[in-house]
């Protein structure tokens, strides 16, 4: 029997020489392979966003297969009893049947679903980090302004997704956006009759809108993350500070083998978490709601979680009607609606900018801060997320009465002075807490570790002994310089105790029983 | 003798006036009751108090009298008169714990458990319908319930009951305290009468409104909605709540999973 010559390493060396001999990859694979990624958890938040978009678009490209976008009155005629001999419109009898009669159908719907709640709660939560470490200084303004961009493309793509089905809640959703759209001073009556080709609600919104759900705003995000994602290799990942991290320099792990192995697991563990809500949590039960009738409005109907605050806000504003008669009439709900919607695009969009300009700081920044460090920026990131919160649990105010019974005239008004007056104290206790840390970190740094021994000298005064973290001076003081990143505050974090129990559930090391005498003495050396 | 003539002409004046007296009454009365409505006619007969009537007077005199009032007639600012609610309002206020009620507060809550016996509520509803009429409950409900058309109850269902009770039926807010209950485990016979005498804050929905056979058709809808298998969904329901509890579950499962997961995967190296 004749041996096979050489191993499959150099079969893989041929076939890779013969590619590069065709289409120059060598060096690109190079580059890409050996690229740097810093390895923090936070930094993973936006790739939960990323899979759960290309699950997105799998699930939706099911869907789509099955789904009729057509406005078009018909008689169901399906398995569900209770709508059976119902009149409804062919996008809603499409949605039906792709939930009770084809095969997978339900659970892609729900799939679809959920991936969407977790895309966009995931922008969010990224939102978050990005913020509050200031990763969007420059040079990353650009990013920030395409991730803020990206947020309001899926907000409106999901709006749209939800009104598709053509059910009670959609054709409400549906509704509400009709009524502040016509609250646009002088244009609204006709912005609206464009986009329902006259009366609400029309015969060709549906379709309209599905192409735009399926074709335009898709190929848009996409278009925009691979732009974002371009922008983070181009300008390389921000890292947080830490020892050998400068300004000028990437710390971290090769893209091959170790962050692609990384990221394919994530992949897979997001897909799975959606897979399994997906399965086990019943989400828009479309043929509870019923066909869309423009009088019907069930109580609790409420937009999904992303669009909830604008519902929020436009239920807890109060009834000003500005009406100069008899020519001009300004509804209410343009406050909220339409100048609170665009104060929530522009601000995040400009917040770089005015943050530059407030604080003339015109430097680069590829360090991260910790979000004590700067205690401004921080509180007003709380300040914007306590009055979000507010603006959700408002947005489902009739839910929380009903099930905490709390009065809902309770509700809204604790809404309304919560909105004005919790931001302010939600400011004030952030600072607060943030110099406070700030304070606690240049103490350890000038006195050392607390180590909880206490000590009485022979006047008896208690002390309690630190542990300093260089060389004291006489007065036991240690002039060490804050290097904005995480100060050791336990003892265990520099070895002055046995080193701390590794592994992510339970102990995979047993703390040494010798080194604990040896190193106490060590500590106790060290007065003050 | 003239005395004598005197009075016996006096006497015969009293008498021919008291003839002329009845005579007036008698043509009064006569077209009085020919032109009166015939349900004066009727109510002495009907009006005639029954067993089951008495033994409910004797339930209400220790139980509702106090806010309720003597003979059902309402005490201003505790409870309302029963005068002409029916038997129907009676069954259902008392056979779902919601009467008596504890305290007064902005709605009487459905307790579950009833201080009296269906038996018993029926006495009481006898003794209020004694008091003053009303509406009862059809006794064939459950077969035409049966029969009805789930569909149609449906539409029915959306269009008048979903703006408080929900599309599922779950419930929901009204203002300053009160609520729309929940329909889950609500007896055919209670869905009825609540339609037909619109308790608490509920609207009055009489048959003109909705005709006894539309009413059948809206039970059979709601009792296919909490009833039947109806959540192919998934196992958890998440209430039926809709997008509030959705986005509730995609920070608290979804989300909070998968932060587990970035620290877990970062940790590894």
């Amino acid at each position: 029997m004749k041996r096979r010559k050489g191993t499959s390493d150099s079969l893989l060396t041929k076939a890779g020489g013969e590619l590069d001999d065709r289409f120059k990859l060598a060096l690109p694979a190079r580059i890409l392979f050996n690229k740097v990624f810093p390895d923090h958890w936070s930094f993973l938040l936006g790739e939960i966003a990323l899979f759960s978009f290309i699950l997105l678009l799998l699930s939706g490209t099911f869907l789509a297969l099955f789904f009729e976008p057509s406005m078009v009155e018909v008689t169901y005629n399906g398995v569900y009893v209770p709508l059976q001999g119902v009149e409804m419109s062919q996008a809603y009898h499409s949605a039906l049947d792709l939930s009770f009669e084809v095969r997978g159908g339900l659970f892609m719907r729900q799939l679809h679903h959920w991936s969407t709640l977790l895309f966009m709660a995931s922008i969010l939560v990224h939102m978050l980090r990005i913020f509050f470490t200031g990763a969007f200084r420059a040079p990353r303004e650009t990013n920030w302004m395409i991730g803020i961009v990206l947020f309001w493309l899926g907000f409106f793509e999901g709006f749209f997704g939800y009104s598709l089905p053509d059910d009670g809640l959609s054709g409400t959703g549906l509704r509400i956006m009709e009524g502040m759209t016509e609250s646009i001073p002088f244009i609204g009556p006709w912005a609206s009759a464009a986009l329902f080709g006259g009366q609400f609600p029309g015969t060709s919104v549906i379709s309209m809108l599905y192409i735009i759900h399926v074709f335009v705003f898709p190929l848009l995000i996409l278009a925009l993350i691979t732009v974002h994602i371009g922008l983070v290799f181009a300008q390389k990942h921000t890292q947080w500070p830490g020892p050998g991290r400068t300004e000028h320099n990437v710390v971290g792990f090769r893209m091959f083998p170790n962050y692609v192995m990384k990221q394919v697991g994530f992949m897979l563990f997001i897909w799975g978490v959606l897979g399994a809500m997906a399965g086990l949590f019943q989400i828009n039960p479309i043929w509870l709601f019923g066909p869309y009738e423009v009088s019907v409005v069930s109580s609790a109907s409420q937009p999904d979680f992303y669009v909830m605050y604008l519902d929020g806000l436009i239920r807890l504003f109060p009834a000003w009607e500005l009406r100069i008669p008899p020519y001009f009439t300004l509804p209410p709900v343009f406050w909220p609606g339409i100048v609170g919607m665009g104060l929530s695009v522009m601000l995040p969009l400009l917040y770089p900018a005015l943050e530059r300009r407030f604080t003339k700081d015109r430097g680069h920044h590829n360090l991260l801060q910790r979000p004590r460090d700067n205690a401004g920026r921080t509180s007003l990131g709380v300040m914007v997320v306590v009055f979000w919160i507010i603006g959700v649990i408002s947005g489902g105010n009739d839910v929380f009465a009903e099930q905490f019974d709390i009065s809902l005239n309770a509700m809204t008004w604790a809404g309304r002075i919560g909105l004005v007056v919790m931001p302010i104290i939600a400011y004030y206790v952030t600072y607060r807490i943030c110099l406070g840390l700030q304070q606690h970190d240049r103490e350890v740094l000038a006195h050392g570790l607390e180590t909880g021994i206490l000590m009485r000298d022979p006047n008896g005064r208690f002390y309690e002994v630190h542990q300093p973290l260089a060389e004291p001076d006489e007065h036991g003081h240690t002039e060490l310089e804050y290097n904005g990143w995480v100060v050791p505050k336990k003892m265990n974090r520099i070895g002055a105790l046995p080193p701390a129990d590794k592994g992510f559930f339970k102990s995979i090391e047993e703390p040494s029983e010798d080194g604990r005498a040896e190193r106490r003495d060590e500590i106790e050396s060290g007065k003050h | 003798m003239a005395a004598s003539a005197k009075r016996r002409r006096g006497w015969r004046k009293r008498l021919g006036a008291l003839a002329r007296f009845t005579g007036a009454l008698v043509i009064v009365g006569g077209l009085y009751s020919a032109f009166s409505p015939s349900l004066y006619a009727q109510e002495s007969e009907a009006n005639a108090i029954d067993s089951e009537a008495v033994k409910g007077q004797e339930l209400y005199d220790t139980s509702c009298i106090t806010c309720h009032g003597d003979n059902g007639e309402g005490v201003e600012g505790r409870g309302p008169s029963l005068i002409g609610v029916g038997s129907a309002a009676v069954e259902f206020q008392v056979n779902t714990g919601r009467m008596p009620m504890a305290a007064q507060g902005a709605q009487a809550p459905s307790t579950n458990y009833p201080v009296f016996t269906e038996e018993e509520a029926a006495w009481l509803g006898a003794y209020i319908e004694y008091l003053g009429g009303g509406a009862g409950t059809p006794d064939d409900l459950d077969a035409m319930v049966e029969d009805a058309d789930v569909a149609a109850g449906g539409e029915l269902y959306r269009v008048n009951c979903s703006s408080c009770h929900g599309y599922a039926g779950g419930g929901g807010a009204l203002s300053s305290g009160a609520h729309a209950p929940s329909l889950e485990g609500v007896s055919n016979d209670e869905i009825y009468q609540a339609m037909l005498t619109g308790p608490q804050n509920m609207p009055v929905f009489a048959d003109n409104e909705l005709t006894p056979e539309q009413k059948a058709e809206l039970i059979a809808y709601v009792q296919y909605l909490v009833n039947e298998d109806r959540d192919p969904g998934g196992v958890f329901t998440l209430g039926r709540f809709g997008p509030a509890t959705e986005g509730l579950a995609i920070f608290l499962v979804g989300m909070t999973a998968l932060l587990l997961t970035t620290l877990w995967i970062a940790g590894k190296s």
